[in-house]
């Protein structure tokens, strides 16, 4: 136990190094991907054809491309373009554009929940058509958007890792590292592991949260 | 409410509507005037509520021209969005906005689309409730209403708006015989009040009293106009005679 409890403290400015830069992954991909992934929802709901072909087009390449292809094509191929663009950008960017696409359909499937008569009841008021996304259907949809985008986000949080072989120093660097040091393979997964736990709870809380508080919005 | 002097309000010409293979609307021609109103009844499946919603194009059609208030039906986009603000729509299933309290459901449209103030809109919502009968209501949420109530709040939702001419699609086909009445009463104090209304409805009762003018339409066509002593004594077609005779005899 004291040897296990070592592996962390030894290196504990490895961890924590690793980590904080998991989480800035997380959270700049999470907020970057809600925007997104809205907008394309929105394009893949609107009146105007080409912005739903748009949408689907999007959704199907982004969603059916391997996430590692997309962090080597802004690796590697972007910066033959004569386009500069650092590694942790690159991944920022990466895991945006790739969970936008789950995002989008989860909007989207959430907006297929909420009654057709809402929205024509809207567009009978004068309304166009944000004014009928964004004051009555998004706000209907977003109950049963709770769970499924909490899966996606949850996704991409352990999608984070792949950045550790396009030269991020993130959770998912640390084993080899540690191999280097000669550190026990066990626990230092372990506590990697343990890492993920932590960082995993708070959203499943806010999932119960978010639940809890749209339930009885009505 | 406000009568302008002028040709018909709504005006039908050549409107044909397809559904895949399905031809929903024939050739439909009507004129409607300035604080008439006009009552569409036939068999399900006719086009009675077809023919509604094209009139606010929550039903495009596939040919031939609706003018409203002597501009034609423009495409999706503001400009159709700016007439669907003058014609108020009430729907069989109320669609009442279920996130919203009875009060903003009425004011959300005025506010919203129309930009006025909140507190201007407010007391005339109250107004409207009031008016309806469910003023003690508006803080409720719709699923709190009965169905008659709902539907008399959609009304207010819709006449918020002031708007020129009301669409009313099956108003009480939903709803429990013992609150048909209720929702009757505010449309036949609508109609007094001068309102260009579009009625279609399996109400007879309505359209007796309250209709000046019947339409009926059979397989997505116009198949008599005429004011309703007329139509119920005396149908010309044999296939009104054929629709009364079902449901006037029991």
């Amino acid at each position: 136990m004291a040897e296990f409890l070592r592996v962390l403290t030894d290196n504990w400015s490895l961890y924590s190094q690793g980590f904080t830069n998991t989480v800035k992954l997380f959270l700049v991909a999470a907020v970057g991907s809600l925007v997104l992934g809205t907008l394309l929802g929105a394009m893949r709901v609107s009146p105007v054809p080409a912005l739903r072909a748009f949408g689907a087009t999007y959704v199907n390449v982004l969603r059916n491309t391997p996430l590692t292809l997309v962090f080597a094509f802004l690796v590697f191929a972007v910066p033959k373009l004569d386009v500069n663009i650092d590694y942790l950008p690159a991944a920022f960017l990466a895991l945006t554009l790739y969970t936008s696409a789950f995002v989008c359909e989860v909007v989207r499937s959430g907006i297929n929940t909420v009654a057709t008569g809402q929205a024509e009841a809207a567009r009978a008021l004068g309304m166009t058509f944000l004014q009928v996304l964004g004051s009555i259907v998004l706000p209907q949809a977003l109950r049963s958007m709770v769970p499924p985008m909490m899966s996606v986000f949850i996704a991409m949080l352990k999608n984070t890792t792949i950045a550790a072989g396009f030269s991020v120093l993130e959770a998912g660097a640390i084993p080899a590292y540690m191999s280097e040091r000669g550190e026990p393979q066990f626990a230092v997964l372990l506590w990697i592991t343990i890492g993920f736990l932590i960082l995993i709870l708070p959203l499943v809380v806010l999932q119960r949260f978010l639940e809890r508080k749209l339930a009885v919005a009505r | 409410m406000t009568v302008t002097t002028g040709g018909p309000l709504i005006v039908l010409d050549g409107v044909n509507k397809w559904f895949g293979p399905l031809h929903v609307l024939k050739d439909v021609n009507l004129s409607i005037e300035r604080g008439e109103v006009v009552v569409v009844i036939g068999p399900s499946g006719s086009g009675k509520s077809t023919l509604c919603r094209a009139i606010n194009r929550l039903e495009p059609i596939n040919s031939g021209t609706i003018v409203f208030d002597g501009r034609p039906l423009p495409a999706e986009g503001r400009a159709l969005a700016q007439l669907r603000s003058e014609v108020g729509m009430v729907f069989q299933s109320f669609n009442l906005f279920a996130h919203k309290t009875i009060l903003e459901n009425v004011t959300i449209g005025p506010v919203k689309v129309r930009k006025e103030k909140p507190a201007v809109v407010r007391e005339r919502a109250m107004q409207l409730l009031d008016r309806v009968g469910i003023a003690s209501q508006a803080e409720k949420y719709p699923a709190q209403l009965s169905g008659g109530q709902q539907q008399r709040a959609a009304i207010a939702r819709a006449l918020a708006m002031q708007p020129k001419a009301m669409l009313f699609d099956e108003p009480t086909s939903a709803l429990d015989p013992e609150m048909v009445g209720e929702v009757l009463d505010v449309m036949t104090s609508l109609a007094r009040e001068g309102m260009t209304m579009v009625v279609v409805t399996h109400e007879m009762g309505f359209a007796r009293h309250a209709a000046n003018r019947v339409i009926f339409m059979a397989d997505g066509q116009l198949v008599e106009d005429a004011p309703p002593t007329e139509f119920f004594e005396n149908p010309r077609s044999d296939r009104a005679k054929d629709f009364l005779s079902k449901i006037l005899t029991h």
